[in-house]
C-alpha cells in the first residue's frame, strides 16, 4: 500500500492558491494522493485545510494552480463537475435533507435514476453499498430519525453510491463516540483497500497516526511537511502543527474543593422537540473545581446549561446555588445569584455582533454603578471599563469601539470570557469554550479558567474534547441520554472508559 | 333533501375551485422555499385580465390564456426580489398584493368599452357541462360530474402534483430545495433555478384561480373580485400542511362554508350578512391556532425548514 506500488497518482493540486478578502488561504499549495491510500490533512483551525478541499470538491475556485486527477487537468466548477470526476466530500455539517428518508438523500440530485425513481431498487443497491463498507443504515429511515454517526454514514453512501474515488471527510471524529471512530476507521481501511483515494481533515494527532498512511501538515495556509505515519511521531506532527514545541500539559495545582457551590439534584427537562432530554441528572460541584461533562454531542449537555442558566424551564427537580432553590427562576435573577454562562453559541448567544465591544463587555455590568447612573449609561464609565477588559484579557483589536463580529473566533471568545469572569460570583457555567479556537486561543482560555478555579470558583466545564476534559476537570461526569452514566476522576480513569460510557455504559459501582 | 345535497355539494365545489388552484399554487412555491404573500393581488389581475381579454376578442381561452400569463408575469417579479435581489419575502409578496389590487381595480374602471367600467358586462364565460355517464349518476352527478372545464382539469391535476411532489426525481429536488438548499445544491440541484421555476409556476396557478372567478364562477367583473380568498389560500397551505391531497380538503371545507352562506341567506336567517361573511376568516383563524399547536408535536409535518430564507451559497472561509 502507498507511495511506491501505483504509479499515477489518484490527485494532484499543484500551486493551489485560493485568496479572500483580506487573507491567503492557500498559498502555493501541493498534495499528491495516491489510489489505495488513507491520507490525512493536518492542521491547525484556519491553516487552510478546509478551503483546500473546497477547492477539490468544487466549491470553491482557485485563484491559481491546477488539479490534475488521474493525471489529466481538470477545472471543477462546481460540486457537481467535482462528483463528476469521481470526487466526493463529507462535509463538517451534514449536507442531509432531514425530511427526506436515507435512499431520497442517496439519490438527490442524479439523474441515472429515472424520472419516476424507483426505490426498491435503490433501496437494494445501499444495502448492497452498506454490506460491502461496512456502513450500517435503514435506507427507509427518515434522517431526522438517525443518530449523528448514522448520518455520517448516509453523507459516505452518498458518495460511493456516485461511484467516488476519491473521498474527502471533513473532521469526521469531531460528532462520533470513540467507539464510532474505531467503525470509521475500519470503512476508510476497507475503501482504502477498494483502491479509493481518501483524505481526511484533522487537527487531532492520534487520529493522524492510528488512520493514515501518509500525512500532509498545512500552517498558515502552506504545506509544511509530507510524511509516512510510520515514519514520524505525534510531538513532530505537533511541532510541525503548530511552529513551536508544544506542551501536551498545562500545569494544574491540586484541586482543594470548598463548600458545595452548585447542586443539581434530578434534574428534568425536554428539548425542542418536546422530547426528554434530561432524564433525573444530580452533581455537585464545590467551590474551587471544575466539574467536566463528558458526552456525544445531542444527549442533554446544551439543555443542561440551560437548565441551570434559567434559558430552558425545567420540568423536575432543583438547581441550587449555595443551598438556595433557583430552579425555573428568570435568567436575570440567576445571574444575581451569581452564575456566569459562557455560551457555546458564540456568536448567536454570546454576543451581539453588531454592537462594539464596549458594549458587548458591559452587557452584565451595565445595570449597577459605575456603568449605570440612575436609569443612565455612563458612557464614559463603559469606555473605561472596556479598555481595562480588553488590556487584562489580551483581546485584540483595533479599539473598543470594534462591532464584535469583525473579530477573530479567539478574541470573540475573549470577549465572552472577559464580561462573564468579570460578572461572575463564584458558579461559571462554560459550554464548548474552546470550539473553534486555534491553539493559542484555546491555551488561554484553558488558563482562564483553571486561573478562576485556583480563586476560589465552582466551574461546569461542557465540551466534546476529551483531552481538554481530562487536562481541565478535577472530576468528569458522562452523560448519556440524559442520565449521568458515572462520575470518574481523570487521573483514575482512560479515555477508553469514559468513551464506553459515552456510548451508553454504565460505570462499574 | 336530495336537491339540497346537490345543490351545496355544487356551490362547494364551484367556490372551491379558485381556492384550490390558488392553494396548490402556494404549496409548489412554498414547497421551493419561497413564501408569495402576492396570491391575493396576483388573483385579482388575473381575474381583470382573463375577463378584459376574454370580452374585447370574445375568446374564453384567449382571456384564460392571458391570464396564466400575467399571473407567472406577477409571480416572476416576486421571484425576481427575492430569489435574485434577496428581498424580504414578506415585504415582497404584500407589495405585490397591494400592487395587484390596485391595478385589478383600474383595469376594472377602464377597460370596459371605450375605456368605461367592466362593472356589469356580460362576457363569455366557462359553463357547466355534464360528463358523459358519470354526468347521470344520482346526486354526484349533477354536482361532482356538471362542472366547468377548469374544475375538471382541477380532478386531473390533484393527483399529478401529488405524483410529481413525492415519486419523481424532480419533486424529490423540489422537496430537497425547500428544507435544506445548500444540501441540494452541493449534490448538484440548481436551487435558484428550481426556485424560480416553481414560484412562475405557482403564480401561472394563481392566475388561473382567478380566471375562473370571472369567466367561470362569478361570470364578471366586480370590484374585489376575489373577496379575500388569496388570503384564504395561504391559510389553506397550512391547513393542507403542504400537501396536495389534504388540501383538497381544505377546499372542500371552505368552500363549503361558502355555500351554506349563500343557501342560509337564501332561507332568510336573520343573521347579518356580515356574520356569514366573518365564518371563513373565523375558520382559518381557528385552523390556524389548531395547526399551530398541533404542530409543537408534529413537528415533522411543517412548514418546508429554508421557508421564507433566500439562500446565498456561501463562499467565505
Amino acid at each position: 500500500m502507498g507511495i511506491e506500488s501505483p504509479p499515477s497518482p489518484a490527485v494532484q493540486m499543484r500551486g493551489i492558491t485560493k485568496r479572500f478578502p483580506g487573507v491567503l488561504a492557500n498559498d502555493h499549495v501541493d498534495l499528491e494522493v495516491y489510489p489505495g491510500e488513507v491520507m490525512a490533512l493536518l492542521g491547525e483551525n484556519g491553516a487552510g485545510k478546509s478551503t483546500l478541499m473546497n477547492v477539490l470538491s468544487g466549491l470553491y475556485r482557485p485563484d491559481e494552480g491546477e488539479i490534475l486527477i488521474h493525471g489529466w487537468p481538470v477545472h471543477l466548477h462546481s460540486p457537481r463537475d467535482a462528483i463528476a470526476h469521481g470526487i466526493g466530500m463529507v462535509h463538517q455539517h451534514f449536507m442531509l435533507v432531514e425530511t427526506l428518508t436515507v435512499a431520497e438523500n442517496v439519490i438527490l440530485g442524479l439523474d441515472t435514476v429515472g424520472w419516476v425513481p424507483r426505490m426498491e431498487e435503490v433501496h437494494r443497491q445501499i444495502e448492497a453499498l452498506s454490506e460491502q463498507y461496512g456502513l450500517r443504515v435503514d435506507p427507509t429511515a427518515y434522517i431526522w430519525q438517525l443518530s449523528v454517526g448514522e448520518q455520517q454514514r448516509v453523507e459516505i453512501l452518498k458518495l460511493l453510491y456516485r461511484g467516488a474515488d476519491i473521498l474527502i471527510l471533513d473532521e469526521p471524529t469531531a460528532v462520533l463516540t470513540p467507539q464510532e471512530s474505531a467503525d470509521l476507521s475500519r470503512t476508510l481501511r476497507r475503501m482504502a483497500d477498494e483502491g479509493k483515494a481518501v483524505i481526511f481533515i484533522t487537527h487531532k494527532l492520534d487520529e493522524v497516526m492510528a488512520f493514515a498512511d501518509r500525512v500532509t501538515v498545512l500552517r498558515a495556509g502552506k504545506v509544511v511537511a509530507t510524511l509516512r505515519t510510520a515514519e514520524t511521531n505525534k510531538v513532530e506532527l505537533a511541532r510541525l502543527m503548530v511552529g513551536r514545541e508544544v506542551l501536551f500539559r498545562l500545569e494544574k495545582r491540586t484541586c482543594q474543593p470548598g463548600e458545595v457551590a452548585l447542586e443539581v439534584k434530578d434534574l428534568q427537562a425536554l428539548n425542542d422537540k418536546g422530547l426528554p432530554a434530561l432524564r433525573g441528572v444530580s452533581f455537585q460541584i464545590c467551590a474551587g473545581e471544575i466539574l467536566g461533562i463528558a458526552g456525544v454531542a445531542g444527549n442533554g449537555q446544551r439543555e443542561l446549561a440551560e437548565v441551570i442558566t434559567g434559558l430552558r424551564r425545567a420540568t423536575g427537580g432543583s438547581v441550587r446555588v449555595y443551598g438556595r432553590d433557583i430552579t425555573n427562576r428568570s435568567p436575570r435573577e440567576i445571574i444575581e445569584a451569581g452564575i456566569s454562562h459562557i455560551p457555546g453559541d458564540r456568536v448567536g448567544v454570546g454576543l451581539v455582533p453588531n454592537l462594539p465591544i464596549s458594549d458587548n463587555l458591559a452587557m452584565k455590568a451595565y445595570r449597577h454603578p459605575p456603568l449605570a447612573r440612575g436609569p443612565l449609561l455612563d458612557r464614559s464609565a463603559m469606555r473605561d471599563f472596556a479598555r481595562r477588559l480588553v488590556e487584562a484579557f489580551r483581546i485584540a483589536t483595533p479599539s473598543p469601539q470594534t462591532p464584535a463580529r469583525l473579530l477573530s473566533g479567539g478574541n470573540q471568545q475573549r470577549v465572552v470570557l472577559a464580561r462573564e469572569i468579570t460578572a461572575s460570583k463564584g458558579i461559571l457555567v462554560a459550554v464548548y469554550p474552546t470550539r473553534g479556537l486555534d491553539v493559542g486561543a484555546t491555551e488561554a482560555v484553558r488558563k482562564a479558567l483553571l486561573e478562576e478555579r485556583d480563586k476560589g470558583a465552582a466551574i461546569l466545564l461542557i465540551s466534546e474534547d476529551l483531552d481538554e476534559l481530562m487536562q481541565l476537570s478535577d472530576r468528569i461526569a458522562v452523560l448519556y441520554e440524559g442520565q449521568v452514566m458515572g462520575v470518574v476522576v481523570p487521573e483514575e480513569t482512560t479515555p477508553e472508559a469514559i468513551g464506553l460510557m459515552m456510548a451508553g455504559q454504565r460505570a462499574e459501582e | 333533501m336530495e336537491d339540497l345535497i346537490t345543490s351545496i355539494l355544487t356551490i362547494t365545489i364551484r367556490a372551491g375551485t379558485s381556492l384550490l388552484y390558488a392553494t396548490l399554487g402556494e404549496i409548489y412555491t412554498e414547497r421551493s422555499g419561497v413564501l408569495n404573500l402576492g396570491v391575493e393581488g396576483t388573483m385579482m389581475v388575473g381575474a381583470a385580465t382573463a375577463f378584459a381579454v376574454a370580452y374585447h376578442s370574445d375568446n374564453i381561452w384567449l382571456g384564460l390564456l392571458a391570464a396564466l400569463l400575467v399571473g407567472g408575469l406577477m409571480a416572476l417579479i416576486h421571484a425576481f426580489l427575492t430569489i435574485s435581489l434577496r428581498a424580504d419575502q414578506v415585504v415582497s409578496g404584500l407589495a405585490i398584493t397591494l400592487f395587484g389590487t390596485g391595478l385589478a381595480s383600474f383595469m376594472g374602471q377602464r377597460l370596459g368599452p371605450g375605456g368605461t367600467t367592466m362593472v356589469g358586462l356580460q362576457g363569455p364565460a366557462f359553463q357547466r357541462i355534464p360528463l358523459p355517464v358519470l354526468g347521470d349518476l344520482p346526486v354526484v352527478g349533477p354536482s361532482v360530474f356538471t362542472q366547468d372545464v377548469l374544475t375538471y382539469f382541477l380532478y386531473l391535476l390533484v393527483p399529478v402534483l401529488w405524483f410529481y411532489l413525492y415519486k419523481t426525481r424532480f419533486g424529490l429536488h423540489l422537496r430537497a430545495v425547500g428544507e435544506n438548499p445548500q444540501a441540494a445544491d452541493v449534490m448538484g440541484v440548481n436551487v435558484t433555478t428550481t426556485r424560480y421555476a416553481y414560484t412562475i409556476f405557482g403564480g401561472v396557478l394563481m392566475g388561473m384561480a382567478g380566471a375562473h372567478l370571472s369567466l367561470g364562477y362569478l361570470k364578471g367583473w366586480a370590484d374585489n373580485i376575489t373577496g379575500g380568498r388569496g388570503w384564504i389560500a395561504i391559510a389553506l397551505v397550512i391547513f393542507a400542511m403542504w400537501d396536495p391531497i389534504r388540501a383538497v380538503i381544505g377546499a372542500v371545507l371552505f368552500g363549503g362554508i361558502n355555500a351554506l352562506q349563500f343557501r342560509m341567506q337564501a332561507a332568510g336567517t336573520t343573521i347579518p350578512a356580515s356574520f356569514l361573511n366573518m365564518t371563513p376568516y373565523f375558520f382559518t383563524i381557528l385552523v390556524l391556532v389548531m395547526i399551530t399547536w398541533w404542530e409543537v408535536v408534529r413537528k415533522r409535518v411543517g412548514a418546508p425548514a429554508a421557508l421564507g430564507i433566500p439562500y446565498v451559497r456561501e463562499e467565505k472561509r
